[in-house]
């Protein structure tokens, strides 16, 4: 009886396992088998995800963008995207991609850049492009931003509205990337108002907003009044900061300077039923535009493979985030007046401290 | 006895089933097409080459931890630092290979010593002050996986790289990676670990079951008293069993730092591989050849569950959520086996 029970179940396990395989089967018909004429682009994110409200987020709405606008469909054969889990997903979400038969493959963040380049190596038919970082292959697209300039801009706000004559900087980690917003941005205190001192400070993580905060927290009591960040996650402990000091203190004139995208909303406050900002402006990398230009440049079939693409000012790749309320109109005009003489090469923004150095001693 | 060694097989397999149609409520409740979603991780861990090297790539440091944390429940000791003790290992296999020039015969396995070593002492620290304070080696494992976190991205910063986040690529001569793996796999991750992890489950079995000393090891795990009173030095043989434990781990540590990235970057946080090694211990039922099996599971789910979003378009937070119960009911299979066991005896 009991062994005619076990082999019962046994056979009902059989059964199940033959049936899950051929399902298999069907997933890998699915897999290999459609090829369609359409332009299909994907993307893999880092660990932050497609939600992470800064840079993955904005790569995928130009990813967006660039599908609906040329009627694609979300999955194989239209626009997608793969997140990464950890580091070791980097290479296997790289090369899922490439045997979906995308035509065109995103890695967004500079850690992706090893697993591009092997990846790129051994599949030298695919074209491929990586953000943030030059890899030197001769199928892969490079896009990098010029933030010393955007950065220079947000600078010359800073110069100008100052009323302490005294300005800081929050960091994330000191890595190249970050050095070329710190150089930018002392650069444009620098050029409108060189009385004015810039305090630099990095909290060695980027997703750390309690050191954001305790940064601000110092910086503010000792009479800085407007704070850059370009720290991600760690920024949002400077906002925190400001808006608390914000409420204590409605009349007090702090500021906060975004990064990446528009933080106009991160900087919102509410005392009593009037709603104040601490945002002053933010400097904006738009990444959804380069991702988009690069797609769509590939799907003309003038795929800019083992280029490096730097996005500038005049490429709108990087520049002031259009929520300016709070940025008074000469200021505004100043601002435009620099962007022109970036724009026509009449000012070389620094893109770190020793050129800084060389571009400070110009101006004096 | 025949009914037996069915349930072995079967227990583990209906629990997967199970999990699987739990998983599949999930899915048909989120609107997703639970057929197309499990052919696809499926397909993801097995379809072809490409898709069976990463997924035994996954499971190599699986094996490793697995067999860590399983060899002290074993000896009664609860290791929560095999993460910490990846990492060390991870660093200094990686150390070893980048600053030495030698042949490979040598190069190889000293990396892969020290990286044991690096784990053995990581393993040291709490199994002495276990053995001699009676500090519970809970707490201090954890705090030693945040040491180990934050030790090592200060010496990648400071020591392997010029304040870059990265190592230096190690040299070939230390490299387990493998063109002819590679090939067969058309260019998956796949590289020799595999046979070291293998090679390290029979050490355990061997270790364990067929020597006097993991007998002793085992029985100070029963019963630290008995053992005294039995004359076994019970000190000894905690700190020996926490050495061993953490060699292991450290050895997973140089899977991921010779196999499969050939470097070391600094990380925001852990890397998972040491936790996931606790449940691969316990699903595997602390017995090698078990651990063998569960971590091939792991790494299946873990590989397999990258293809879902894309093959079935299930979002990666429900992928999480479905890993998940197929795991949880793995983990319950005594539910299973209560279950069956009342069946029969209605059927007597």
């Amino acid at each position: 009886m009991v062994k005619k029970r076990f082999g019962w179940a046994l056979s009902v396990l059989f059964a199940a396992g033959t049936l899950l395989s051929a399902c298999g089967g069907q997933g890998g018909d699915n897999a290999g088998g459609k090829k369609e004429d359409t332009f299909s682009v994907a993307m893999v994110t880092d660990v932050g995800g497609v939600d992470d409200r800064s840079f993955n987020q904005s790569a995928w709405e130009g990813l967006q963008k660039f599908g609906k606008d040329n009627g694609l469909e979300k999955g194989r054969g239209g626009y997608d995207y793969l997140q990464s889990t950890s580091d070791a997903d980097y290479p296997t979400n790289l090369n899922k991609l490439v045997r979906n038969d995308f035509d065109l493959i995103y890695g967004i963040g500079y850690l992706m850049g090893d697993a591009m380049k092997e990846v790129a190596e051994q599949n030298p038919k695919k074209h491929f492009a990586i953000v943030d970082t030059v890899v030197d292959a001769p199928n892969v697209a490079s896009i990098t931003f010029k933030e010393h300039e955007g950065s220079f801009l947000v600078g010359v706000v800073a110069g100008l509205m100052t009323k302490t004559n005294k300005v800081g900087f929050v960091g994330g980690m000191e890595i190249p990337l970050i050095e070329k917003f710190e150089s930018g941005f002392r650069a444009g205190v620098k050029a409108v108002n060189p009385k004015a001192t810039v305090e630099v400070q990095y909290a060695g993580a980027f997703d750390q907003a309690d050191k954001g905060k305790a940064i601000a927290s110092s910086m503010y009591a000792s009479g800085i009044d407007i704070i850059y960040h370009a720290a991600g996650g760690t920024g949002n402990g400077v906002f925190s900061e400001a808006k608390d000091l914000k409420k204590k203190d409605p009349n007090r004139e702090i500021w906060v300077i975004g990064v990446d995208k528009d933080q106009a909303p991160e900087g919102e406050v509410k005392i009593g039923d009037k709603t104040y900002n601490v945002t002053l402006t933010s400097m904006v990398k738009r990444v959804d535009v380069a991702v988009y230009d690069v797609a769509k440049r590939a799907q003309a079939g003038d795929f800019p493979g083992g280029q490096a693409i730097e996005y500038g000012l005049p490429e709108n790749g990087v520049g002031i985030a259009p929520t300016q309320d709070n940025i008074p109109d000469d200021v505004l005009k100043a601002v435009d007046e620099w962007k022109e003489k970036i724009a026509n090469g009449e000012v070389k923004v620094p893109t770190n401290r020793k050129e800084y150095e060389q571009f400070a001693a110009t101006l004096k | 006895m025949r009914s037996n060694r069915h349930q072995q097989f079967l227990i583990p397999l209906l629990a997967v089933l199970l999990g699987m149609i739990a998983g599949s409520i999930v899915m048909l409740v989120s609107g997703y097409n639970p057929v197309a979603g499990f052919s696809s991780l499926i397909y993801g861990a097995f379809g072809d080459a490409y898709y069976i090297g990463e997924t035994i790539r996954q499971t190599t440091p699986y094996i490793l931890t697995g067999l860590a944390v399983a060899f002290a429940f074993r000896t009664g000791l609860f290791n929560i630092g095999v993460e910490g003790q990846l990492i060390v290992g991870w660093l200094a296999a990686v150390w070893v290979g980048v600053s030495f020039d030698l042949p490979k015969i040598i190069h190889l396995p000293l990396a892969i010593l020290a990286a044991a070593a690096a784990g053995a002492l990581w393993g040291l620290i709490p199994g002495v002050l276990k053995a001699y304070v009676k500090v519970h080696e809970v707490i201090i494992t954890i705090m030693m996986n945040y040491i180990a976190l934050h030790v090592t991205n200060a010496i990648i910063r400071s020591v392997l790289s010029d304040e870059g986040f990265k190592s230096e690529p190690i040299k070939q001569s230390a490299s387990l990676q493998s063109e002819f793996l590679e090939a067969m796999t058309y260019h998956s991750t796949m590289h020799y670990g595999i046979l070291i992890a293998i090679a390290a489950a029979f050490v355990m079995w061997f270790l364990l079951e067929r020597t006097t000393k993991g007998f002793e090891l085992r029985a100070v795990g029963f019963n630290q008293h008995a053992s005294q009173y039995a004359g076994m030095n019970v000190r000894a043989n905690i700190i020996l069993a926490m050495v061993i434990s953490g060699a292991f781990a450290g050895v997973a540590g140089a899977m991921e730092g010779l196999g499969t990235f050939g470097n070391i970057s600094t990380k925001a946080g852990f890397t998972g591989l040491g936790f996931d090694g606790i449940a691969v211990a316990l699903i595997g039922g602390n017995n090698a050849f078990g651990i063998l099996l569960s971590a091939l599971l792991f790494g299946a789910l873990k590989v397999g569950a990258l293809e879902m979003p894309s093959g079935a378009g299930v979002p990666t937070e429900l992928v999480d959520i479905i890993i998940a119960l197929i795991i949880f009911f793995v983990a319950s299979s005594y539910m299973i086996r209560w279950l069956l066991s009342r069946g029969q005896k209605g059927a007597e």
